[in-house]
């Protein structure tokens, strides 16, 4: 294939895991060893595949193993994944700032990439002058900045502060200034994190629309890296699924979205944990979805408190609440175990899995953020008749028709 | 068709495990001259921001210094000066040498001070150690003004021992030479701490022993033979006794010390960006 951009080929990484101590020097000489007689690195056979939940008994663990895949010029490939799939170690390698352990890449044309939003940027220099500084790191000659100047100002739109330090500026207008600066980059190929998750609703809207037109309109082959799937769906036209480290598929990001979802959808409607809580659970009873949870602890909560975010299986959030913003006064203070129990009466859910992310604090600590931990499934909830959820959405409103 | 042929080798990059130790993208390096530029006008105007005397801090330093040398090692000591004012004869050692030591301090720790960049963005890491070398400059450039205006103070005051000489055009070379000191054990000190934090420890001593090993607070001309080959064999040493000949008219000149420091300089140089540019390829993962 004459049109490729990107070709990866066994791609690995590993990471040695603990403490850097007389440990680290003890494997650092015999690697040395090893390598002075001309043999393989010991410490490549062994190591783990990157499952957080499960405590290894090896130093070493795979943030990547045995990655392979190819990106065409033009193409926008969405990378999903939960927590610890080996997303962010991929761009990472991608954008030159760490090596990989084994395996190859080969790129064709200029790579920039965005991992984060306004890198380099001095608090007490001007807008201006980190406009200079932050292209000139993202690689852009003085002249090229100089050329898109007012481009850059005007995208952001901070032209009536452009000469003020940054550290007066709001962290929403150095959000703007760094996107708008690397969006006027003209590589070839741009990678890109999540940075899209800061910045008010508007301006996410507009950078997504921004790489969009850069994609289909200009070309460019984009690399995108996210948790929200809607953006995946909305900017990529492939997509790949990494788990553990590992590759799962790459196809349709349609498709591979739903193939993502589904896996995730092994989820049960109970789950135990070691310390906090000892349970929570979550279940449709009759037409209410109740959540509820144990807790316990070897000290005291002040006011504990339960959250939840319940989204579809795109996995777009359809609602979630805890007291705190239900302006709920908790007069519970100093107890060691107890029960909540949250019931929902509305609205009510059309058939379908749900998936659910649970919060359990207290007035001083927050002791588990569990993403994506429940699911949930609903069935009759409602009486109205099902229709496409696509269509239509996931919620029944609560109505009153009046016909005269 | 030899264009569908060579499809699949035209790739413009390609990452690998094992780069050859001598591909040192130097080209990249100058590809990236903006970047260097922006380092050091960052790096001026933020060391004086916020600082009431602003840039005057970097002739207060020397200032201070020198009073201090002249006292302690000229008065209570009374370590020879080789019949120069004290005052320009340590203050020709202490410009010189600051040079050396803030370049070479700054660029010993550029790994794990800018690791948040480092580990955000590619640019080919030397860009910083340069660009320190580069903004030392400028602060050279402010405390050899002040050095000078001592100097001319001296030169026309009647009886005094100072002449400047011929040799002055050599400056510029010398400071060539430093800054080749301070960047390569720098940058091999920078590449040895990203795993093993004990380096760091070692420099900060380290430059103030260095300095009492190079003849900053005393001629070379006052020191008995035996220590002068060990003093001399120190290849920072000729550059600072150069300087003060230059500049001042006292003390030793030779070419052949100068030719030893400039191989010295080469190869510790050679090493240090050889060192370098392996680390920077995986320094992210243990810093």
């Amino acid at each position: 294939m004459s049109d490729l951009a990107i070709k990866v080929q066994q791609l690995s990484k590993q990471y040695r895991l603990g403490q850097v101590g007389t440990g680290t020097l003890k494997h650092d000489l015999n690697r040395l060893w090893h390598s002075v007689r001309g043999k393989e690195d010991p410490y490549l056979k062994i190591g783990q595949s990157n499952d957080r939940t499960v405590k290894g008994e090896s130093d070493y663990a795979w943030a990547l193993r045995d990655i392979s895949f190819e990106v065409k010029q033009g193409e926008a490939l969405g990378i999903i994944g939960r927590n610890g799939a080996g997303k962010s170690t991929l761009l990472k390698i991608l954008s030159k700032i760490t090596s990989p352990t084994t395996g190859e890449i080969n790129i064709k044309g200029r790579i920039a990439s965005l991992l984060e939003v306004g890198t380099g940027f001095h608090p007490e220099l001007t807008g201006r002058e980190n406009v200079f500084m932050n292209g000139s790191i993202l690689g852009m000659r003085k002249w090229e900045i100089q050329k898109k100047f007012d481009e850059i100002v005007d995208f952001a739109g901070v032209a009536a502060y452009i000469d003020t330090p940054v550290k007066r500026y709001s962290s929403g207008m150095i959000v703007r200034l760094g996107f708008a600066v690397a969006a006027h980059l003209e590589p070839e190929i741009l990678v890109v994190d999540e940075v899209l998750a800061v910045g008010d609703a508007e301006f996410q809207k507009k950078c997504i629309g921004k790489m969009k037109d850069v994609s289909t309109n200009q070309g460019r082959t984009i690399l995108f890296v996210s948790h929200n799937m809607s953006a995946v769906q909305n900017l990529c036209d492939t997509a790949m699924f990494l788990k553990n480290g590992e590759f799962v598929s790459k196809g349709p990001a349609k498709q591979i979205v739903r193939e993502y979802l589904s896996e995730r959808n092994n989820l049960l409607n109970y789950k135990e944990y070691e310390k906090h809580l000892k349970y929570v659970k979550v279940e449709q009873v009759k037409d209410k979805i109740i959540i509820s949870a144990e807790y316990h602890t070897d000290q005291v909560f002040d006011s504990p408190q339960l959250g939840f975010v319940l989204y579809n299986n795109e996995g777009i959030p359809i609602f979630g609440s805890n007291p705190y913003i239900e302006n709920i006064e908790i007069d519970k203070t100093k107890i060691i175990e107890g029960k909540i129990v949250l019931e929902i009466l509305e609205p009510k859910l059309l058939d379908g899995d749900y998936i659910l992310s649970i919060w359990f604090k207290d007035k001083f600590n927050s002791y588990i953020e569990d993403l994506e931990c429940l699911t949930l499934s609903v069935s009759g909830m409602t009486t109205n008749k099902q229709w496409d959820q696509s269509f239509i959405g996931n919620v029944v409103p609560k109505t009153i028709w009046h016909f005269s | 068709m030899s264009t569908h042929k060579n499809a699949t080798s035209n790739w413009t990059e390609s990452i690998q495990v094992k780069r050859s130790l001598f591909d040192l993208r130097l080209k990249e390096v100058w590809n990236y001259r903006d970047l260097l530029i922006m380092f050091v006008k960052r790096d001026f105007l933020a060391t004086y921001k916020q600082t009431i005397l602003g840039p005057l801090w970097f002739v207060i330093q020397p200032i201070l210094t020198t009073l201090m040398f002249t006292v302690v090692f000229g008065g209570f000591a009374k370590i020879s000066t080789d019949g120069q004012p004290k005052i320009v004869f340590y203050l020709a050692g202490i410009t010189i040498w600051n040079y050396f030591s803030e370049s070479f301090n700054k660029t010993s720790s550029v790994f794990v001070t800018n690791a948040s960049i480092f580990g955000k963005v590619y640019f080919p890491r030397l860009i910083v150690p340069l660009s320190i070398v580069t903004s030392g400059l400028i602060r050279f450039a402010i405390q050899f003004v002040l050095f000078l205006s001592f100097l001319i103070f001296y030169f026309f005051k009647s009886g005094s021992l100072v002449h400047p000489n011929m040799y002055a055009f050599l400056t510029p070379l010398l400071l060539i030479f430093m800054a080749g000191f301070a960047l390569g054990t720098g940058i091999i000190i920078s590449a040895m701490t990203t795993k093993y934090r004990d380096f760091t420890y070692l420099v900060t001593f380290g430059v103030t022993l260095l300095m009492y090993a190079t003849p900053v607070i005393y001629p070379v001309s006052s020191l008995a033979s035996k220590y002068k080959v060990i003093v001399m064999a120190n290849p920072l040493s000729a550059i600072v006794e150069t300087f003060r000949y230059a500049w001042l008219g006292s003390g030793t000149f030779s070419w052949g010390a100068l030719l030893y420091s400039f191989t010295f300089m080469f190869l510790l140089l050679s090493i240090g960006i050889v060192v370098f540019n392996k680390v920077e390829k995986t320094f992210m993962d243990t810093v």
